[in-house]
């Protein structure tokens, strides 16, 4: 691809800035992805708000194990809403800029810190709702979590271990009904 | 499929086709009645149901904007969507977890029962129990009800056994695989419950019941329904006699429609069905329909719920297994020492890992938060589902601010919440904490509410005294004849159980009265 093109298709999409990362070696999801390198056009926020902001979202859901991919995904969301929306995009960029540059930079005791100061603002809970509902939908998540998702293509649970917990005992047969099929 | 003619003026027209609607449908084409069905949003099937959480919610949802004041959790957490509703084919019973237990008979005479509460505006139902409970067996045989009718119930999941042992520590009885309208073993010509955990993204083995493909598509094979969908109805209008003589509804294309009617029966939920009879307002009625009385959009209730959620030292994997097969019914009892008046369930339930933070969690943020959610796998929860008192200024309005696609109000929800519902709420949060701990929680978690309402309830309800509510003992507006409601908007109170197998028994009432007053020419 030359050069041109490139530049023809960043045009096009009027890519404002770019999030890229590494999927981690021992990531579930590194198995499965043809690269573990990933990379996020931004259709409102620069790289560097791309980059608070996914700063800010592991300050606010802190999994350690978990890869900055889903955190981009946070933050892709974020973006979706500015490029969409100017009120939405004017919230954020005030609210990182309030953030300063040393943010992303700080310690976690210094970002929760920094964090804690504007809570009750409406950036912060807009981006922490934003952070709720899109970070634990993402298939890293799932695999982090160790949450199996969608069963009916793989029969239910039924036979695959919706009652396979042995820590507690046993509901007795008259509070509980059978196994479908064993008895018609 | 049946058509009809838009100025053929011997059909009834029902708007809304979830629980009351569709069932309502039904019963009147196999009855010989023709009927159009109106629908709002489109038809969707096993095959389409997505099964991706988030796309699921948007898939059946009611997603236009709504307003909301009040002091209830819902104003601050969810202000443009308070109160959720579905907008398919369906309704709700697309959606519902399917838990389907029945109104006590002390509950269905809540004035009486708990006495002159202030604040409230109880009234008892018109309704006597023991002519409800014939319904209730009609009802529970058609849905296919567990532990009713002669259906076993559905066996233990993992979840439900955290709760079972938590309920036995906690010094309950009552405790079981629960009442679901969820097919046990298979029959009706739908399968049984093969446990995916995935019934509120729509149930795609069909195991659990929903209009969508039992009523809807038996009244169509009667050759006498006719079903429009993505057709929004707007306005009911009525002739000089004061009689409703059609249905006005925006099609699929925004074109608007008018469909002439013998009667009209209004099933739009307890948000939906005030704000039509408030938006058709007229010179003869300056109000809204059916509205003499200023009570349409009054009264409404939601249910005390709230969600606790805890983590245990072992895996519970409670997204393996039907969602909410699990019923404690200890505290559905009307007991004042409790400090409240009313009674509550408390109910299994089950997250998806995308939806969990929201509904249940939708508070909090850091170091804490993370290590909870950390735990998924070793997850049970549990909610109450209790009876919340009505109150005249808890209301239904049209929205001053915001407009929906055709440029008509929207419903506005008003809730200040009554310190009965406070009282019982909190004494629920003890009690799910103390099974929780009786099953060995590390760490439990509250909702502090729920962040929008889904039992809407009381906005048009039945009354003996015409100015105390909208309706009669079977639906039909106290001041038009062949105006009917046939959903939850008519519940004299809310009562603990959760609304649907009521909606549907009374729906199964109202149609033989309909169809008796038009033997009657009544309508």
């Amino acid at each position: 691809m030359s050069s041109m093109d490139v530049a023809d298709r960043r045009g096009f999409l009027k890519v404002t800035g770019i999030l890229t990362g590494y999927l981690a070696a021992g990531s579930p999801l590194a198995l499965l992805a043809p690269s573990r390198a990933w990379a996020l056009d931004l259709a409102a926020f620069s790289s560097q708000q791309g980059a608070t902001l996914l700063t800010m979202a592991r300050t606010i859901l802190p999994h350690d194990g978990l890869d900055d991919a889903a955190y981009a995904a946070v933050v892709h969301s974020a973006d979706a809403d500015a490029a969409r929306d100017a009120a939405a995009r004017k919230l954020y960029s005030d609210g990182i800029a309030s953030l300063g540059a040393g943010f992303a930079n700080g310690s976690e005791d210094q970002r929760v810190a920094a964090l804690k100061k504007i809570e009750p603002s409406a950036f912060f809970q807009q981006f922490r709702v934003k952070a709720l509902s899109v970070l634990y939908s993402t298939p890293f998540a799932y695999a982090h979590f160790g949450y199996e998702g969608e069963a009916f293509s793989k029969g239910g649970y039924l036979t695959r271990g919706f009652n396979d917990l042995r820590w507690l005992p046993e509901v007795p047969p008259g509070d509980a009904g059978p196994m479908p099929g064993a008895t018609s | 499929m049946a058509k009809f003619e838009f100025d053929d003026d011997g059909v009834v027209v029902i708007i809304g086709s979830g629980a009351g609607g569709g069932t309502l449908a039904h019963e009147l084409t196999r009855r010989g009645i023709r009927v159009v069905l109106l629908e709002a949003g489109k038809r969707e099937s096993l095959a389409s149901f997505s099964q991706v959480p988030n796309e699921a919610f948007a898939q059946l949802s009611w997603l236009d904007p709504r307003t909301s004041s009040g002091d209830w959790a819902p104003a601050k957490t969810n202000p443009g969507l308070p109160a959720w509703l579905a907008k398919t084919v369906g309704g709700t019973t697309t959606h519902w977890g399917a838990v389907t237990p029945r109104i006590q008979p002390w509950e269905t005479r809540a004035r009486t029962t708990y006495g002159d509460v202030k604040g409230t505006s109880l009234i008892d139902w018109p309704i006597a129990h023991e002519e409800l409970l014939k319904y209730y067996g009609l009802a529970e045989e058609r849905m296919c009800v567990t532990r009713r009718a002669g259906n076993p119930g559905l066996p233990a999941s993992n979840n439900f056994k955290v709760m079972h042992a938590g309920a036995k520590k906690a010094g309950y009885s009552r405790v079981h695989s629960g009442y679901v309208a969820i097919n046990s073993r298979a029959q009706d010509g739908r399968g049984f419950c093969i446990q995916q955990g995935f019934c509120v993204q729509g149930c795609k083995i069909g195991a659990k019941w929903s209009t969508l493909y039992t009523e809807i598509p038996r009244a169509e094979a009667t050759g006498r329904l006719d079903l429009r969908i993505q057709s929004m109805a707007t306005r009911i209008e009525h002739g000089s006699d004061g009689r409703v003589n059609a249905v006005v509804y925006r099609d699929a294309s925004g074109a608007e429609q008018r469909q002439k009617a013998r009667a009209a029966c209004v099933a739009g939920n307890a948000l939906e069905t005030p704000r039509l009879l408030l938006l058709s307002e007229s010179g003869k009625f300056p109000h809204g329909l059916a509205n003499s009385s200023d009570q349409v959009g009054r009264n409404y209730c939601h249910h005390v719920l709230n969600f606790t959620v805890a983590t245990f030292e072992k895996p519970v994997c409670m997204w393996r297994g039907t969602s909410q097969a699990g019923l404690v019914e200890d505290e559905a009892v009307n007991d004042p020492k409790r400090g409240f008046a009313g009674g509550y369930f408390i109910e299994l339930v089950n997250f998806d890992l995308g939806s969990l933070p929201l509904a249940a969690m939708p508070y909090g943020w850091g170091r804490d938060y993370a290590s909870f959610m950390d735990g998924y796998r070793n997850m049970s929860a549990i909610m109450i589902v209790g009876e919340d008192l009505p109150r005249p200024d808890n209301r239904i309005t049209l929205s001053k601010s915001a407009k929906d696609a055709h440029g008509l109000p929207v419903a506005h929800v008003h809730v200040d919440e009554h310190s009965n519902d406070i009282a019982m709420r909190e004494h629920g949060q003890r009690q799910c904490r103390r099974m929780m701990e009786g099953a060995g929680a590390k760490r439990v978690v509250h909702s502090e509410g729920s962040p929008f309402a889904t039992h809407n309830l009381g906005t048009a309800r039945m009354c003996a005294d015409p100015r105390d509510g909208v309706t009669n003992a079977w639906g039909q507006s106290h001041d038009i004849r062949n105006l009917f409601i046939s959903d939850g908007s008519v519940f004299s109170s809310a009562a603990a159980a959760n609304p649907t197998l009521t909606i549907v028994a009374l729906a199964l009432r109202q149609a033989e009265h309909i169809s008796r007053e038009m033997t009657a020419r009544n309508i």
